[in-house]
């Protein structure tokens, strides 16, 4: 039900739909697009729906709010830099050293909790 | 990036979100739409700018300082908009937190603050208790035999020492006139047992506590001042007190008023007292302050000096007048025990009075949040926070508050400064001042006020069905109904409130009348007092002392305007100052253990012509009769019907210190002090020149203050160094005995006042809102046919609805605090129909005037006009 409610493209309820999806998720998933190198805020966000088949139908607004997070806390740097295709200045965020721990960091509690979860949901499958 | 750079960021942020706008909008232009249609749908995609840009930049700011900051400047310019709402806020709040930070600072200064003894807490004032089956509960003075037995026996007091007030004359000296000032009696070891030094000068020393010592004093700081110049030189240097010479060995510190506040000077109690009194165990006169020993608890000291009262007891059984046990209490609720009840009340009062405040803010706070419903849905439909609109609300409210509590601390200093003026009496009054505890204080019930108002308020705009209320308001037909219930609600506990307090002043009120109207026995206009006393010294024999009497009565006697005048020890409404016991010779000796005693008065013959005081039966004292042949007494109408129930009292003979004295006349009762039931007196003459103080009474009816200067003059003439003190009317002297009393009342009935006025204010705001918010429903009524008379009812049941419930609600929680107040009132029940009758009458009328204008203006209005409006 909740696939089919996010794919809404309306204003209908995003706040449930960010605030149950996005709830430190998202700080990992930017944390994890920028491994790639260097990207805008919009690309982020291009890429993260790109990646996800749209199923986080996030407005990529609130990406903004994330991303200032994440700086403070000094997991990515950001500099004003001239795109390669286009003569136009955007902020590249770049991931930082301790970015890239708190990413580890993240993704294997994301991990353990996954395979916590699925143990209790799908106990056939892994008996196989 | 720090705060400084904020501008800087705000750009950043801007330029940022702008390129993802401008990027989103190319895609979209891409899908093949127009560019219009691109834009709103790059909008759509991207979410709210706003909220975004705020909930960036609080993640930059750190929220907590920077937001209270931007709502602090919209609140102050919201407030300044609407000036009329801000000062009448203002000051509501400033008269509920004046009030209560003005009563709690008497509360900390006087109640809390612990005394400026050296470890106070060690430091109990002990009592005598116990002499009959039903004489357990008073706080009896200690004998000067038993106090002795106590400070030999004891093991639980490191230090036990005594203590008693009394009056002392000062002679004149170097053109200053001779007074007469209230000083104590010290035992030599009471200064180290309060663990208090003179500021100059020595303590006493043991040496000087006995008979045969020099005479001794220590002055108080401020007669020291006052009198003598503030001059050290005056150490060694010899007064006359009483015709005595004293040395002044030296200067208590400022702050030292024990055993009362009026205290200027102290002597040391063996040198004052024979011997006999201070070995005797059935004269109670003295306060005993002890120090516990480490370890040893208050229970545990009264049990040891009780064992020791039993036994003192069981040895003197034939003496029926010595106490069994001991009792104490901790010297601080001895000295402030009597004003404890009443402070308490008052500051439950001003409570009440501030709840009923910030009742009244939050009320005028929900009015306008209705007023500014469509700003506050236009803000919220925009993107607005609900949490910050509650930040606002809060922070608009600790504006009020702060103002308020600023406002209310002058109004506070004001009060603070008249109470010590013109309480002077009042125990522990000099230790009423601000301080740490008193400013937490403050902010404390600030902030308490802000939460409590704005919250209350901010409860009623935070629902946030937008379009609900921008629906509603675009044509309102009977709008806002949660709203008014809630106002309704608040007005029901104000007018409870109100409630309250009235009744708490009614019933002090009608107490204090009561009590200044209750029948003395004696005249109690046109009588003016003055205190006069002679000094041992100077006057030894008794012949000496009726010659004075006499002289000064007829010099006084022939003043042109007197209409009558007399001398007696002790005047009515002076107090309890005396008994003693006596038997009377005709009938059988009473079983041993068996004591009657009554209070003793002298006076002389015409004493109670001048007073007015009716001689019921038999005559006053013979004139003729002086010193050791004045062996007459007269005796009051209780005296009589107590003690002689069954046979005439007349001609029958008391006997009292080993002297026969015949019954000649018997006169109406009187009362010792204002409030207390009438008691047996005894009167003795004065004529035989035993007794050495009085009081000298006068009538006229012409201007009694004439009196003051002359009599002076004629008893300066008589004896340079005699002072004149306390010239009172007898009305003065009743009113100053009464002036808890009248004190209490007075600032009851003012917080009540108070918050009526409040709660009217309260009804008639909430009902010109209703009737505002009905005009169109009321304009359809009266179109379709309703008549006047039947809108203006209903308006008016509308609004007397919660006056009527706070109404019950107040009566019933009135019960619980009238029986609270039960024992500050005289002759008057908690429940007093009169004073709830009174309270019911007064209220509903109160309240309909609130509510009368507001329903006829309803009713007055045209419908055609009333359905245009809106």
């Amino acid at each position: 039900m909740a696939a089919i409610e996010g794919r809404l493209p309306s204003m209908a309820n995003p706040k449930q739909q960010r605030a149950g999806l996005l709830q430190g998720t998202l700080d990992m998933l930017i944390l994890r697009t920028l491994l790639y190198g260097p990207a805008h805020g919009h690309q982020i966000g291009k890429h993260i729906q790109r990646t996800t088949n749209d199923f986080l139908q996030m407005q990529h607004g609130s990406l903004y709010p994330a991303l200032h997070r994440l700086e403070k806390r000094r997991w990515v740097v950001s500099k004003w830099e001239t795109a390669p295709d286009r003569n136009r200045e955007f902020k590249y965020y770049r991931l930082t050293d301790k970015g890239r721990k708190q990413l580890l960091a993240e993704e294997s509690q994301w991990k353990q909790m996954a395979e916590a979860v699925a143990r209790v949901m799908w106990p056939a499958a892994e008996e196989s | 990036m720090k705060w400084w750079r904020n501008k800087e960021r705000e750009a950043d942020l801007e330029r940022e979100l702008l390129s993802d706008l401008e990027l989103e909008e190319e895609a979209q232009q891409e899908g093949g739409i127009s560019e219009e249609e691109a834009r709103y749908a790059a909008l759509r995609a991207f979410g709210n700018p706003t909220l975004i840009r705020e909930q960036t930049r609080a993640i930059w700011s750190g929220n907590w300082l920077e937001s209270p900051a931007r709502d602090l400047r919209f609140s102050l310019r919201t407030l300044r908009r609407a000036p009329g709402f801000s000062i009448i806020a203002i000051l509501v709040m400033a008269l509920g937190i004046g009030a209560n930070v003005a009563l709690f600072t008497v509360v900390r200064g006087v109640l809390l603050r612990p005394l400026p003894f050296e470890d106070p807490d060690g430091l109990v004032m002990l009592y005598e208790a116990g002499l009959h089956e039903n004489n357990t509960a008073g706080f009896n003075v200690v004998s000067g035999g038993m106090y002795a037995e106590w400070k030999k026996q004891n093991r639980s007091y490191s230090s036990l020492a005594l203590a008693q007030g009394t009056r002392i004359g000062l002679s004149g000296s170097g053109g200053q006139l001779p007074e007469k000032l209230y000083g104590a009696l010290f035992s030599w070891d009471m200064l180290p047992t309060l663990g208090v030094q003179p500021v100059l000068g020595r303590d006493f020393t043991q040496a000087d506590d006995n008979p045969a010592a020099n005479g001794t004093v220590l002055l108080s700081w401020g007669l020291w001042k006052r009198r003598f110049g503030g001059d050290p030189a005056i150490l060694n240097q010899t007064i006359l007190l009483d015709a005595q010479p004293y040395t002044v060995i030296g200067v208590m510190p400022a702050w030292f008023d024990f055993p009362d506040p009026s205290t200027q000077l102290w002597i040391t109690v063996y040198h004052e007292k024979s011997e006999d009194e201070m070995t005797s165990f059935s004269n109670h006169m003295f306060d005993v302050v002890g120090r516990l020993k480490p370890g040893v608890n208050a229970s545990q000291g009264v049990a040891d000096l009780s064992v020791i009262s039993q036994r003192t007891h069981n040895g003197h059984l034939n003496d029926p007048f010595i106490f069994q046990s001991a009792r104490s209490r901790p010297l601080l609720e001895h000295m402030v025990g009597k004003i404890k009840k009443p402070l308490y009340v008052l500051l439950e009062a001003t409570c009440c009075l501030l709840l009923i405040a910030c009742l009244n803010v939050a009320n005028l706070l929900v009015a306008r949040a209705a007023a500014r419903r469509k700003e506050l849905a236009i803000r919220t439909a925009l993107g607005g926070g609900w949490l910050r609109l509650i930040g606002e609300r809060l922070m608009e409210c600790l504006l009020l508050a702060a103002s308020g509590g600023g406002v209310g601390l002058l109004f506070a200093f004001a009060a603070l400064h008249w109470l010590t003026q013109t309480r002077q009496d009042m125990s522990r009054v000099e230790s009423i001042q601000f301080d740490g505890v008193v400013a937490a204080f403050t902010v404390g019930v600030i902030v308490l006020c802000a939460l409590f108002s704005g919250l209350i308020a901010a409860s009623s705009s935070s629902d946030r069905r937008i379009l609900r209320a921008l629906q509603e308001a675009s044509r309102s037909v009977s709008g806002g109904g949660a709203r008014v219930t809630l106002r309704k609600v608040l007005l029901t506990l104000e007018v409870g409130l109100t409630v309250i307090l009235l009744i708490g002043a009614s019933l002090l009120l009608k107490s204090y009348e009561r009590l200044r109207s209750s029948d003395m026995g004696c005249l109690t206009q046109d009588v003016i007092t003055m205190h006069l006393g002679i000094p041992d010294a100077r006057y030894e024999t008794p012949a000496q002392r009726a010659n004075f009497y006499d002289t000064l009565l007829n010099r006084v006697r022939a003043m042109p305007g007197v209409d009558a005048a007399g001398f007696a020890t002790v005047v009515p409404g002076q107090g309890y100052q005396m008994d003693w016991t006596f038997s009377i010779v005709e009938h059988p000796p009473l079983p041993q253990g068996a004591g009657q005693f009554a209070l003793s008065r002298w006076a002389d013959p015409k004493y109670f012509q001048a007073m007015g005081i009716p001689i019921l039966r038999g005559r006053t004292f013979d004139g003729g009769k002086r010193l050791d042949a004045a062996n007459e007494v007269v005796i009051s109408q209780s005296f009589a019907s107590q003690y002689f129930p069954d046979e005439d009292p007349l001609g029958r003979h008391l006997r009292v210190r080993g002297k026969n004295a015949v019954i000649v006349g018997i006169v109406g009762d009187t009362r010792y002090a204002i409030g207390e039931p009438p008691k047996p007196v005894q009167y003795y003459p004065l004529d035989a020149g035993v007794e050495t103080v009085g009081t000298l009474v006068i009538r006229s009816r012409r201007g009694l203050e004439q009196f003051a200067l002359p009599v002076q003059r004629i008893v300066s003439d008589m004896d340079r160094d005699l002072p004149v003190s306390d010239v009172l009317t007898m009305n003065q002297l009743l009113g100053q005995s009464t002036l808890d009393q009248s004190f209490n009342a007075a600032l009851l009935v003012a917080f009540a006042t108070l918050s009526l006025v409040l709660a009217a204010v309260g009804l008639f705001g909430v009902m010109s809102y209703i009737a505002a918010q009905r005009t169109t429903e009321i304009g359809i009524r009266v179109a379709l046919g309703a008549k006047r008379g039947q809108v203006m009812r209903k308006m008016l049941l509308d609004g007397m609805r919660p006056a009527v419930f706070g109404l019950l609600v107040g009566l019933a929680a009135s019960l619980q605090a009238g029986r609270l107040m039960s024992d500050l009132l005289y002759e008057i029940k908690p429940l007093d129909p009169a004073v709830y009758a009174a309270v019911v009458v007064t209220l509903l009328a109160v309240a309909a005037i609130a509510c009368i204008v507001p329903a006829w203006r309803a009713s007055r209005l045209d419908p055609m006009h009333a359905l245009r409006t809106e």
